[in-house]
């Protein structure tokens, strides 16, 4: 039975109307929120932080949290990249995927072994590798910026459509890794929501010893998590450079901060076991409308900073005290059952 | 004769050197209650853990289904229609209820993918086991504890169960919801399902169990029908002491009254409360949860302010508007969760005994003095017979009874007038439960007054000089323990006679 106030016991709704009363507030101002050219150039700064976030928010409810995913996909990208341009390798973009996929799968399986076997603390693993991965991309390939093989370059080039804004004449393209994006959302939906293994990351975050109880291989479920946020961040890795057309080895770093408070923006329960991806999603949409938009509107870019980080602070203080008045409820109620007896 | 569902024999089981089971025995017939009893420690969970195959026994052996085995894995005890609800249910509370119930019986069939549509059904199926109405679709985390514990039994009967281990299950739930705990064991006894339930509370024990097998320290110390034990043997074989169970006489107030409430009323809570408290008094309020007793000695100390009425201590108009003025009245409070509201649990036992006592214990400057630390610690785990090894151990290694033992201490550190004790002995075991009455007492005589608020009806009346029952937030009756009866007492509180 699906309730209004169940709905709205949810997340993911009051992100979406802040999302809608945010667009309209820029389109009132400014007339140019609903062009075609900002609505792509959104699309197009969704990416990167939206592929992130999905790693990002299965690790939130499997009750981890993970700082490293950024350095992974930053070191997995720098070395593909590199040993690419090195053999002159010029065929097909997938195999850049895979190579970066694959660094990215051995880079997680690293910490996941850490994690699921060692029972080492998440956010410790993860800022110990998240430091070794950078600091090995900077020490050991003495990493800066980089030329791309050729196909990236055209990878990169790749554009599905071209929106024009017929008033400022300005052109916006909408590169083809949106399609990545879609099919990583659908990939992890169906993880998710219709196989064992995804019930189990959610049943993990709820309890881990009922979960061992109950007949999930919880060390084999957290291998596997770890490993595909590591193969899902060195393929962003790809998709990020392609779309630059040149390697810059930092051009990640430090974008976990805020891919991980979007993911809790968008009701993911930082204890572990809630969560979803149109909440992710969402979430990240509303980021990224704040660090690009504003400036449509005449705020000036440092200023998106600052309103990124109060809209933070108020979305989840609010659903933390909705959720905080929701059980206090709850407990009155039973508490006027007892009395009535 | 009934036939045997389970028997072990001769189990042993020991942990780095520390033998917890050292040669155990119980049988379980078919289709009955049988209850295992024993204190914390004695050897019920490792045992519990060997039935379940979470444990493998260094020796002995396990008959089940016709078989003897040496050694049983969990699947196969489950397959043996062997189920135990653990104490914090084993359940997914991010999960809906549907799924809770349905992941186990998934799992079991190796399934790879989830089907919705089978998972309602499973559900469905076994939520009208027992008929239970509950919203599948709704988180388990929005239900109460008691549905909660419906739920893991729903899910145990999915499995064919043969045998239901239940570990101390009414351990977090109201007296009604006791009452239909038990009314469930019965539907499954009738339905020809052995129920194992662990618990330490007496009368549980003679309520639902036909037979009983009582540990002690890893060994089995009684066996047999309950009809033919009685209270003092239950205690006795549950600690290996003899108590005596001499009605207590209280020495009656001295002089006049330290502590009086004077129509006393906050709005939802409680209403025109009054009454007078003189040293060496034990008062006893009893009442329902629910009832605002509680709430009232909330009020008392400082937590909750009221909405009209007063307070005097030693006669002088006493306004105790937070936790700090009510200790500097010398009002102590020991809290009904003495885990969540009364203690630091990681904390050291040293540093729980002194924190209300903090200021006399520092010298100049403001820095505590060591010795005078160690030495007050020292005082009072002797004193109250703490059993521990070192004072510098987390709290959370002692026993329940131990633990309240240390929030006493803490209190009685202080110089006080009046201590509150709320749900005195819940969670405790028998042992600890009599050395807490007779510190009371003992406390009491020595011109402390007390205050004890409770539902267990027979330590009301083991205990108070005076006994005030509680509904509705108001103050039903007055009555003297030494002329009245526990149903009595419950039928006040109810209201239903």
């Amino acid at each position: 039975m699906i309730t209004a106030r169940r709905i709205l016991a949810r997340s993911e709704p009051w992100v979406l109307a802040a999302i809608v009363m945010l667009s309209l507030l820029i389109q009132a101002r400014s007339g140019q929120f609903f062009t075609g050219n900002n609505l792509v150039d959104l699309a197009r700064a969704l990416i990167v932080p939206g592929l992130l976030s999905i790693g990002c928010m299965m690790v939130i409810v499997s009750g981890g949290i993970d700082v490293s995913f950024t350095a992974i996909a930053s070191l997995a990208m720098y070395v593909t990249d590199k040993i690419l341009l090195q053999s002159g390798y010029s065929g097909n973009v997938l195999l850049a995927y895979a190579m970066s996929g694959g660094f990215g799968l051995l880079l997680g399986a690293l910490y996941g072994f850490l994690i699921a076997f060692l029972r080492l603390p998440t956010l410790v693993v993860t800022l110990g590798t998240g430091s070794l991965y950078t600091g090995l991309m900077y020490g050991a390939f003495a990493a800066s910026a980089s030329d791309v093989p050729p196909s990236m370059i055209a990878h990169g080039k790749e554009i599905l459509f071209t929106a024009t804004n017929a008033k400022l004449g300005l052109t916006s393209e909408m590169p083809s890794q949106i399609l990545i994006l879609v099919g990583m959302l659908a990939l992890a939906f169906l993880l998710l929501r219709y196989t064992m293994l995804g019930r189990g990351i959610y049943a993990i975050g709820g309890d881990e010893a009922a979960a061992e109880r109950a007949g999930f291989n919880v060390r084999l479920i957290k291998m596997f998590l770890y490993c595909f946020v590591g193969a899902l961040a060195g393929i962003t890795g790809i998709s990020r450079i392609s779309m630059m057309a040149y390697a810059d080895p930092s051009t990640m770093l430090g974008m976990e901060l805020t891919v991980i408070a979007a993911v809790v923006l968008g009701g993911t329960r930082v204890t572990g076991g809630l969560g979803t991806l149109t909440g992710t999603i969402l979430g990240i949409a509303l980021m990224t409308i704040l660090a690009n938009s504003l400036i449509l509107i005449g705020i000036p870019t440092y200023w998106s900073r600052a309103f990124t980080g109060a809209v933070i602070i108020i979305g989840t203080g609010v659903t933390a005290r909705q959720i905080a008045s929701a059980t206090g409820r709850r407990r009155e109620l039973k508490k006027t059952k007892g009395g009535g007896a | 004769m009934a036939s045997t569902v389970l028997k072990v024999e001769g189990i042993e089981k020991s942990f780095g050197g520390v033998r917890a089971l050292k040669g155990v025995s119980l049988e379980i017939r078919a289709g009955e209650i049988h209850c295992l009893a024993g204190e914390n420690g004695s050897g019920k969970s490792t045992l519990i853990k060997v039935i379940s195959g979470a444990h493998e026994p260094d020796a002995g052996w396990i008959e089940i289904g016709g078989r003897r085995l040496t050694r049983l894995s969990p699947i196969e005890a489950i397959s043996h229609g062997v189920q135990v609800i653990y104490q914090d249910f084993s359940i997914f509370p991010n999960l809906t209820v549907m799924e809770n119930l349905a992941l186990n019986m998934e799992l079991m069939d190796k399934r790879a993918f989830m089907n919705y549509r089978r998972a309602r059904a499973i559900a469905a199926r076994a939520v009208s086991q027992i008929g239970f109405d509950i919203d599948l679709d709704e988180r388990v985390e929005n239900f109460s504890v008691a549905d909660r514990q419906l739920i893991a039994i729903c899910r145990a009967l999915l499995q064919d169960s043969k045998l239901i281990i239940m570990d101390e299950p009414t351990s977090a739930l109201t007296k009604k919801e006791v009452k239909a705990l038990f009314s469930v064991i019965k539907d499954l006894q009738s339905r020809g399902i052995s129920i194992l339930f662990v618990s330490h509370k007496l009368d549980e024990v003679f309520e639902i169990s036909e037979r009983y097998t009582i540990l002690r320290s890893g060994e089995n110390v009684a066996m047999g029908s309950t009809d033919e034990l009685d209270r003092s043997a239950f205690a006795f074989h549950m600690t290996g002491r003899e108590f005596s169970e001499e009605s207590y006489r209280p020495a009656g107030p001295r002089g006049d009254p330290i502590l009086s409430v004077k129509g006393l009323s906050r709005r939802g809570c409680y209403s025109g409360i009054s009454f007078d408290l003189a040293p060496g008094e034990i008062l006893g309020i009893t009442g329902l949860l629910g009832s605002g007793r509680t709430e009232l000695v909330e009020t008392l100390f400082g937590l909750t302010r009221p909405d009209s009425g007063a307070v005097e201590v030693r006669g002088n108009r006493a306004r105790i508007r937070s936790v700090k003025e009510a200790i500097r009245h010398g009002l102590g409070y020991v809290p009904s969760d003495r885990l969540t509201e009364g203690l630091f649990l990681p904390q050291t036992i040293e540093r729980n005994t002194v924190i209300a006592v903090l200021d006399r214990l520092a010298g100049g400057l403001g820095l505590l003095r060591r010795k005078a630390v160690a030495e007050t610690t020292a005082r009072w785990i002797r004193d109250l017979s703490i059993a521990t090894k070192d004072p510098s151990l987390p709290v959370r290694t002692l026993s329940g009874g131990n633990q309240q033992k240390v929030v006493l201490a803490r209190w009685l550190a202080n110089d006080l007038s009046v201590l509150i004790l709320n749900g005195p002995t819940m969670g405790v075991d028998i042992g600890s439960k009599y050395d807490i009455h007779a510190l009371m007492r003992k406390l009491a005589a020595e011109g402390l007054a007390i205050i004890i608020v409770s539902d267990d009806l027979p330590e009301v009346l083991a205990c108070a000089s005076r006994i005030i029952v509680m509904r509705e937030g108001a103050f039903v009756r007055e009555l003297d323990p030494a002329s009245t009866t526990e149903s009595v007492l419950s039928e006040l509180s109810t209201g239903v006679a």
